[in-house]
């Protein structure tokens, strides 16, 4: 019974009184057996294999005898394996008729062509859009119905989600923004000093961060820690099949699961991105003071004057649209979900990627049309 | 030094926080036999079987396999014990990225240094042998029925050729057919290749047909150990309860009856 007993390999032994079986034909003995079958010199015709001298079969073993058989006849040799222990024999008989039940394997399909995986990939991906709008067109119809009906919403939900989403979001973001400012100050306060303009860092820092980055890097923070949360948390409610049975209790899914994220995310980003705002901010404010000595005063009071009022609403209009594509991606992700764990993780990936796309496109998008309008 | 007990259990005491499971509890399996753990809820089935099979450690008292005391080896050998039993989990387990095929094969890529090619056909027999038809092998998990996904199962934890077997509800949420279908397998291989097999069961017919003694938990210990004749006759008021409702009777009429 110990494990510590070398095992005798697997092999057949030619000898001048008969053809032999010797080692254990079990699963850690027939290791490289295939090499020692194809050494063998076997005799024409019909002959004896003598199974007496097995040591230990277990299926595996019992498997690679019965194929042995097959090659021989297959082969034209005739070979009778005698001299198995009874219960061997019974294994032996059990492995031959399992494999002959099972029938053959269909050979595996062929791969598809270049041309075929660029097709249905573009099939697909018109697909996704279309469920992707009807999506958005469902949870509409939800809205109007929480709307009309407002006692409905779940509260309790949609507090808890502005506490994860938001509060807790709160170090990483000002962390990060801190040193987005930071870089911005230095990376433009080298230029300005250059040309002894050291007090348009004002400008420099308020505009970019205000207007462009600070709600933009909040939406992506957020896209990657609240997104993804979403797309698993709803994933694994359908891979438990929790979705299904909030169907048959009689509560429509989106309206326990995707408004109170989505109405918790229009909530926490606007604010998430005006605290992102100050933040930033404060980080140009340390580096100018440190690189071009303008001091926080100084900063300060030139703050009305650089950016407008209109510049600073841009910036904080532009999150609660950043909101909804995040939680309606996200939601729409966890919805799409088939099958075992590994789906989860794939729809996870393609959430995040896939709202942190759609946040650059819309502000690029935004840009333009400001652009055009002229603010 | 070895002895005829496959799985000996001195004095297990296992507990979640406050909560003790068992405590003071014995119990010996011996090679070839089939045992069943029963219980009504709560009573510790799973817990114990996953004591056993080295997934969580009790808090107190020893468990040995083999002969060897499981909490109180290396790991290279704790290795080793593990590739000599098979567990078939309650719900399979089985690796959902993966087909029935490839599921049955990581196992033998793992701890034997066979070629692609061997690996292949032996996995492709494993499915065989638990009762799958060829084609099953390349579905995946999510493909399959409740029959086959515990029958894939069972072909994964029989690809090392264990002796031991270990099944958490093996015919939970299976129809009748399939139930005793799977069944006549369990006791067909353990004819066959040997194994032990200890099972967590609630299929009183289950029971009845292929278990050689079973053991009822009930009061953090095993208050009845014995086969499935003599136990359902205990004057014990739990194992009463369990065995001499409705459907324990109708259960060991049929198991009277030739079937």
């Amino acid at each position: 019974m110990t494990e510590t007993t070398p095992i005798s390999p697997a092999r057949i032994e030619i000898a001048r009184d008969g053809i032999r079986c010797r080692g254990a034909w079990t699963v850690a003995g027939i290791e490289g057996l295939e090499g020692r079958l194809a050494l063998v010199d076997w005799p024409l015709g019909s002959f004896t294999l003598d199974g007496s001298a097995i040591e230990a079969l277990d299926t595996t073993g019992a498997l690679q005898l019965a194929r042995l058989l097959e090659q021989l006849a297959e082969q034209g040799r005739a070979a009778r394996l005698v001299g198995l222990a009874p219960a061997d024999q019974a294994l032996l008989e059990l492995v031959q008729e399992r494999r002959h039940e099972a029938g053959q394997r269909p050979p595996p399909p062929v791969g598809e062509g270049f041309l075929a995986g660029l097709g249905r990939q573009s099939v697909a991906h018109l697909i996704n859009a279309r469920d992707f709008l009807a999506f958005i067109g469902e949870v509409s119809t939800v809205i109007a119905r929480t709307l009309a009906q407002p006692w409905r919403l779940r509260g309790r939900a949609l507090l808890a989600v502005i506490e994860s989403a938001g509060v807790n979001a709160l170090p990483i973001l000002a962390l990060l923004t801190f040193l987005m400012g930071v870089v911005i100050a230095y990376q433009g306060g080298q230029q300005l000093k250059y040309y002894g303009a050291n007090i348009f860092i004002v400008e420099l820092v308020c505009l970019t961060m205000l207007r462009e980055l600070a709600p933009l890097l909040t939406a992506i923070i957020v896209a990657g820690r609240t997104g993804s949360a979403f797309t698993a948390e709803i994933g694994t409610m359908r891979v438990t099949e929790e979705v299904d049975a909030l169907r048959t209790i009689g509560i429509s899914p989106l309206e326990i699961l995707v408004l109170p994220k989505l109405g918790a995310l229009l909530i926490a980003l606007p604010l998430l991105a005006l605290f992102a705002d100050f933040v930033s901010v404060f980080g140009g404010m340390v580096m100018a003071q440190f690189l071009l000595g303008v001091t926080f005063a100084e900063f300060l009071d030139r703050v009305p004057q650089a950016v407008s009022l209109t510049s600073f609403l841009i910036g904080i209009g532009k999150a609660p649209v950043f909101a909804a594509i995040i939680a309606l991606v996200g939601c729409y992700q966890g919805f799409q979900v088939q099958g075992g764990a590994d789906s989860v993780g794939r729809q996870t990936t393609v959430s995040v990627v896939q709202s942190i796309f759609l946040v650059i496109v819309a502000d690029a998008f935004f840009s333009v049309l400001f652009g055009w309008l002229g603010i | 030094m070895s002895s005829q007990w496959v799985i000996e259990l001195h004095g297990v005491r296992t507990q979640f926080g406050n909560l003790v499971i068992h405590e003071e509890l014995d119990l010996s399996v011996a090679a070839g036999e089939v045992v069943a753990l029963v219980g009504g809820s709560g009573s510790g089935k799973t817990t114990l079987l996953r004591a056993i099979v080295m997934l969580q450690r009790p808090a107190a008292g020893t468990v040995r396999l083999f002969g060897r005391e499981v909490w109180n080896i290396g790991e290279s050998e704790s290795f080793a014990l593990r590739r000599r039993f098979g567990m078939l989990f309650q719900h399979g387990a089985l690796f959902s990225s993966l087909t029935v095929q490839e599921n049955v094969a990581v196992p033998l890529a793992e701890h034997t240094r066979l070629s692609r090619r061997q690996i292949e056909e032996i996995a492709e027999f494993k499915i065989a042998l638990a009762g799958l038809p060829a084609q099953a092998a390349d579905l995946y998990p999510r493909q399959l029925s409740g029959g086959m996904l515990k029958r894939a199962a069972l072909a994964r934890a029989l690809a090392l050729d264990p002796s031991l077997l270990f099944l958490d509800e093996p015919t939970a949420g299976l129809d009748p057919v399939s139930a005793g279908a799977f069944d006549e397998l369990i006791l067909q291989l353990k004819e066959s290749l040997g194994l032990t097999v200890v099972m967590v069961t609630h299929d009183l017919d289950s029971l009845w047909r292929i278990t050689d003694r079973v053991a009822f938990l009930g009061e953090r210990r095993v208050l009845g150990y014995a086969p499935m004749a003599e136990l359902s006759r205990s004057e014990h008021p739990l194992i009463r309860q369990y065995f001499q409702g409705p459907r324990g009777r109708a259960a060991r009429e049929s198991a009277w009856k030739p079937s």
